[in-house]
């Protein structure tokens, strides 16, 4: 043995395993009320994961959406007059607006006053069931990118004869499931073979409740003026402001402030702005949770220093110093407020899954939310630990082992 | 310094008191020297300050003056990290009421007991099970505290204090909780430690045990009152 003087007296250091299998201690031995101190955690993080991963898969699915339909479709409608009646664009108004040269493509549809769609012509004309009977150019469907459900699209041919296509809605208003040679419906008194049925129309939900027929049938049967009242027309990407700006003086020379014009897809991005809003409070509320879940595990560990001074007093008996009695409860806050993290990124990435497959939209959990939830986990079980962490390790040895 | 023969000092104390809050004196100038090898009873009326004394030896208090030294160690001058050093390497406790942990088996409580030496958990179970070997337990490694008797979780605790072979043994009462019979076997388990080497200070209320110790001192409020071998 080498003698006092020599013997630097150094306390050892414990090995990682053995600090977290002390830090442990705690929750093998009251497993429910870790389990329970855990689930706040659980809560906060799980609210919190599944709200910005319901919003991120929700924004990725419009991400998507607007790949598909594009953000450069503009409408140009008929407004109102200073004398607040509705204003009219010229006939012209499709042929010069297809001059913008950066207008790729350009098409428009005509509402036929008062020519309600019904099912019979037994029902009365004041039930409309919000219903609009159009006249419609060919290049309908191309330009505002919408999709037949069932039938077909409306053709040189068939826009001649007394065939429609319904919008989404204006079919199901109908009571129709799907085109047939002996679906008719009722427009203006006259019978109308249903030809086709739309998808819901992303960019132009106004199509949903109408009933679109073709242009020169609309003209012969039903008296339409041939004025259009909304034009569509995609413009070239890069210039989709310019396009913009001169559309209502092209649609209409004589009265440019008679004309709404609109960039649907900004519909759209409104909507997601609003969600995000709600996206926010939510989060705000998910925040809450978590800190109520961080008080909860502070106050289990001050109530664990307190039950388990006896310990902390037989711990340093056998040689462990302040820092490792420190060390033990803050790894046990830790592991602690861990747990419920871990459970509750899970939970929050289950329910994101269950909700986007509900709303067929492809899941998306940024790992920047798991990273940024555990992160906060481990502030919390670090905040939440330190205090009890610091008393206990400021127990005085004797004390300790007088307690009961 | 009292007397130079004999073995080296194991334990020096040095007109040591201990004031508590409230004007309690619970040591009122202590000065002793024990030996390595010694065995010693100390005995005493209740509040004479017998504990006091030991959690001093032991270094689980700081004196409020005086001078403490163990294994030739000043106790004042160390930092906490460095006393914590001491008490893993030096000095083994046992309590009147075991303090074992409730829900982990007799090997893990031993096993526990020399975590803060810095072995591996491998060598640790292994010199745990050789110390409940040696306090006659080795058929009971795997039972929990509320599975063993008083003297079977005493000897447990005496396992725990010895399974890092500390020079030096201190026990408070170890024998309090315990009918004589069982008593008797752990204090047996202290003679057979001291006389394999260590040095071994036990506080104890029974005259019968007391009278069969070699070195008996006696505490009367905060003093010596008498040292007799
Ligand atoms: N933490 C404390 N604060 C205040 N006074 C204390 C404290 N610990 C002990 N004392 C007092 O110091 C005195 C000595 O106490 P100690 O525990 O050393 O007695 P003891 O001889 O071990 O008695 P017993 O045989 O009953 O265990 C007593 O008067 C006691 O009340
Ligand atoms: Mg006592």
């Amino acid at each position: 043995m080498s003698g006092p003087t020599r013997d630097r007296l150094r306390p050892a250091r414990l090995a990682v395993p053995d600090v977290l299998r002390t830090g442990a201690v705690g929750l093998r031995t009251r497993p429910v009320r870790a389990l329970l101190s855990a689930l706040g955690i659980a809560i906060g993080i799980s609210a919190m994961v599944a709200v910005v991963g319901i919003s991120s898969s929700s924004r990725a699915d419009l991400d998507a959406q607007l790949e598909t339909l594009g953000t450069n479709l503009l409408t140009a409608e008929n407004g109102s007059t200073m004398f607040g009646d509705e204003a009219s664009m010229p006939l012209a108004a499709e042929a010069m607006v297809d001059r913008i040269a950066p207008v790729d493509e350009v098409t428009a549809v005509g509402r036929i006053p008062d020519a309600g769609v019904y099912r019979t012509s037994k029902i009365p004309v004041a039930e409309t069931n919000g219903l609009v009977t159009y006249a419609a150019r060919a290049g309908l469907l191309d330009a505002t990118g919408t999709e037949v459900a069932s039938g077909t699209w409306l053709n040189d041919a068939t826009a001649h004869y007394p065939a429609v296509v319904l919008g989404s809605l204006a079919a199901e208003r109908l009571g129709i499931g799907s085109a047939g040679p002996d679906t008719q419906v009722v427009i203006d008194g006259r019978r109308f073979t249903v030809i086709g049925v739309l998808e819901p129309a992303e960019l132009t939900p106004e199509l949903d409740s109408a009933a679109l027929v073709g242009w020169p049938v609309a003209r012969d049967e039903l008296g339409f003026d041939g004025h259009p009242t909304t034009l569509y027309a995609r413009a070239d990407e890069d210039h989709v402001e310019a396009v913009q700006s001169v559309l209502a003086a092209t649609a209409n020379p004589e009265a440019p402030n008679e004309v709404d014009v609109a960039q649907p897809s900004d519909a759209l991005e409104a909507q997601q702005a609003a969600d995000q809003a709600l996206t926010s409070l939510l989060l705000g509320v998910g925040a809450v949770a978590l800190l109520v879940g961080g008080i909860g595990v502070a106050n289990t560990m001050v109530i664990s220093v307190l039950e388990r001074r006896a310990e902390i007093g037989l711990r340093r008996s056998l040689g462990a110093t302040r820092g490792q009695v420190r060390t033990q409860f803050l790894t046990e806050s830790l592991l602690l407020s861990l747990l419920g993290g871990v459970a509750g990124a899970a939970i929050g990435a289950t329910v994101t899954l269950g909700y986007a497959t509900t709303q067929s939209w492809e899941t998306v959990v940024p790992a920047w939310t798991v990273l940024a939830g555990l992160g906060a986990t481990v502030a919390i079980g670090g905040l939440a630990g330190l205090y009890p962490a610091i008393r206990a390790s400021r127990l005085s040895p004797t004390e300790a082992l007088a307690a009961p | 310094m009292i007397g130079s023969r004999g073995p080296e000092p194991m334990i020096e104390l040095d007109d040591v008191r201990k004031d508590y809050a409230g004007g309690v004196q619970a040591l009122a100038g202590v000065s002793v020297l024990i030996r390595r090898g010694e065995l010693v009873g100390i005995v005493g009326p209740s509040g004479s300050g017998k504990s006091t004394m030991l959690h001093a030896l032991g270094t689980l208090d700081r004196p409020t003056s005086g001078t403490v030294r163990v294994a030739g160690h000043e106790v004042g001058r160390l930092s906490d990290a460095r006393l914590s050093a001491l008490r893993s390497r030096y000095v083994g406790f046992v309590f009147q009421h075991f303090h074992l942990a409730a829900g982990r088996s007799a090997v893990d409580n031993v096993a526990d007991g020399l975590l803060y030496t810095g072995q591996r958990i491998g060598e640790r179970r292994r010199r745990a099970a050789l110390a409940l070997e040696r306090v006659g337990l080795g058929h009971r490694m795997r039972h929990r505290p509320h599975e063993l008797s008083g003297g079977e979780k005493q000897r447990v605790a005496i396992a725990r204090a010895t399974a890092g072979d500390p020079p030096l043994l201190l026990a408070d009462e170890p024998t309090g909780a315990l009918d004589s019979a069982a008593g008797a076997g752990v204090m047996a388990l202290l003679r057979g430690l001291n006389r394999d080497g260590t040095t071994v200070v036990v506080i104890t209320h029974d005259h019968d045990i007391a009278d069969s110790l070699p070195r008996r001192i006696r505490l009367r409020d905060g003093r010596i009152v008498d040292d007799e071998r």
